[in-house]
Formats: structure tokens, sequence, C-alpha cells
């Protein structure tokens, strides 16, 4: 069996975002006028062998130590659904 | 002094800062490989610029785990010296040496152009043999170089005389007004272009000290970083402007 997980990382609210908002200025010149803000994050799938320790605990140790920058950066994991081998 | 050069994979000022080490300044250098997990008995180490792991998830974020990092904290915390220059200032954020961490250029582009800084500390290793409030002209390249952290941090950090280099105007004025984005090069907070640590051992700097130092190169303005932490500025008194 694996576990499988999402873990999706953002700039935090009050950090501004200078790729979101080049990218919400490019979906307004394309006509979008609805679109009123672009927040862009990172998105990673994880693949992780079935084990004693909670997965959600180690999955918030990958996020702290690596995949986000927490000065800067907010995460959230969503656990996916489980594949047997 | 021996002084080690750390190469990881990806970094691009390594054989600049040795050449000036060894041939401007005359200075035992070694590269240290990232993989190595010691400094020898190195008393300067310098993390170069570059793109360390390509920049992946962000720049300087996958350097910090490689072997040698633990051997260049060590080295920090028993008072040897440090030096970060761009992408070795990225790393040093990252390792939570400096605090602070940073985000990408306010304008968004690769910014590759000469900056004016001011020296605001000239009582440290790297900057004895500057003035202090002296302009110096020195290049920037990189696209990730927008210094960030709390407000509370940031006064603490100028509270604490952490700021040791700053983006002014070419007359040494402050960047700020309509023109703030044409000398603040990627819109630091404050400024701010180097930090030192609370004992000023480890010093982290987006401009490359080691892109001018040589009247060869055009421009020697930064020699003297490199000749402080060497303990040489001295010996070059009449060189340096």
């Amino acid at each position: 069996m694996t576990v499988r997980a999402r873990v999706t990382v953002y700039p935090r609210p009050e950090i501004l975002d200078p790729q979101g908002k080049a990218i919400a200025g490019a979906l307004g010149r394309l006509g979008f006028d609805r679109v009123l803000d672009v927040r862009a994050g990172k998105s990673f799938e994880i693949e992780l062998a079935e084990g004693s320790g909670s997965v959600e605990e180690e999955l918030g140790q990958i996020s702290e130590k690596l995949l986000a920058n927490t000065l800067i950066e907010d995460y959230s994991v969503e656990l996916l659904e489980s594949e047997s081998a | 002094m021996k002084c080690g050069v750390v190469v990881f994979p990806g970094s691009n000022c390594d054989h600049d800062v040795y050449h000036v080490l060894k041939h401007s300044l005359g200075q035992d250098v070694h590269f240290l490989w990232h993989g190595d997990s010691s400094v020898r008995d190195c008393e300067l180490v310098v993390l170069p610029g570059g793109f360390s792991y390509g920049d992946y998830l962000r720049a300087g974020a996958m350097a910090v785990h490689s072997p040698i990092m633990a051997a260049v904290r060590q080295l920090a915390d028993n008072g040897g010296r440090v030096l970060g220059v761009c992408n070795g200032f990225q790393i040093l954020l990252e390792a939570g040496m400096l605090g602070g961490a940073m985000r990408r250029n306010q304008s968004l582009r690769f910014e590759c152009r000469d900056a004016f800084l001011r020296v605001e500390r000239s009582d440290l290793p790297f900057t004895s043999g500057y003035r202090s409030g002296q302009v110096l002209r020195m290049p920037i390249a990189h696209a990730e170089g927008c210094y960030i952290d709390t407000e509370e941090a940031l006064d603490k950090l100028e509270h604490n005389g952490r700021v040791v280099f700053r983006y002014v105007d070419s007359e040494g004025g402050a960047a700020e007004g309509e023109q703030a984005a044409k000398w603040n090069v990627n819109g630091s907070a404050r400024a701010i272009a180097g930090v030192c640590n609370e004992a000023g051992n480890v010093l982290g700097m987006m401009p490359h000290p080691e892109r001018c130092a040589d009247k060869l190169f055009g421009n020697d303005d930064g020699l003297a970083v490199l000749a402080s932490a060497v303990g040489v500025a001295a010996d070059l008194e009449g060189v340096l402007a």
C-alpha cells in the first residue's frame, strides 16, 4: 500500500505576489474582466510508503523543512486516495 | 589566510572568487565540494553566486541540505568567517543563518546591471577596508533578490546594526520616491543589499564584489570586501580608492 498526498504552497496573503499580479494583469488584457486577483503557488504530489507514524505529521515536517519557506509561504496538505501496490 | 570556496552543482562565480582571493590577494585558497562534510582548516568560507541545484523549489533551498552546509554552520558558530554572495546570500537565508527571505524582484525581471551601495558599517571583518557611508558601485545579477522580513524583524535588524549595505542613488542618497526602482534594483525592504549576523562574522550580500575587484575589470570597488575578509585591507591602502 502507498499513500498519495498533495502539498500546496502559496505566498502568504500579506506578501506581495508579483507573479500572481502579472498573471492577473495578463488575464485582464485577454478580456477576462471578472478576474480580480490571482495568487501563484506550487503544488507537489507525493507518494509515501505505508509506515508506522502519522502520514500527516510527516508531510507537515516535509513541508516545513523543505517545500515551504514559512516566513513567506503557507502550505496545506491534502491526502489523496490510497493505492494498493 | 586559508580560504575555501564552496562549489555546488550550478555555482558559477566560484572561479571568480577563487581568482581574486588567490591571484589578487595572494591567499591560500581551495575549492570545497558541496558533498564534503568538512571545511578543513579554512578560516574563511565563501558561498559563491550561481544557480545551485538550478534554483529548484526556491533559490538556495536545496543547497542548504548539502553535507558541506553543516560544516559551514559549525565554522560560523565557532567564529569563522562566512561570506555569501548572491546565491550564497540566498543559501544563508534559507539556512536560517541571517533571518529574512528572498522574493522575486519587484520588476519580475532578471536584473543585471550596476547598483550603488552605501557602506552602513565599516567595523566588520568584511568591511574594514571601507569608510562608513562610502558609496560603492557593484554589479548585481539575479531574479530573486527582493529581501523581506516582518516589519518587527526589520526594525530589530536595523536596531542591531545588522544592515551592512544598502542600495542608494549614485550620490549616496536614499533610494526613494519616483526613482526608487532605478536604484533599489530588486525592491528590497528598506533597500537592504547586505546583512550580517549578530556576531558580525557571517555576511550575505546580493551584489558581486568579486566581479569588480580589479582595475582591469574597470571597477575595483568590491576588492576591499574580500581583502577585509582575509585581513589584508590595510596593505592595500593607496591601491583602494
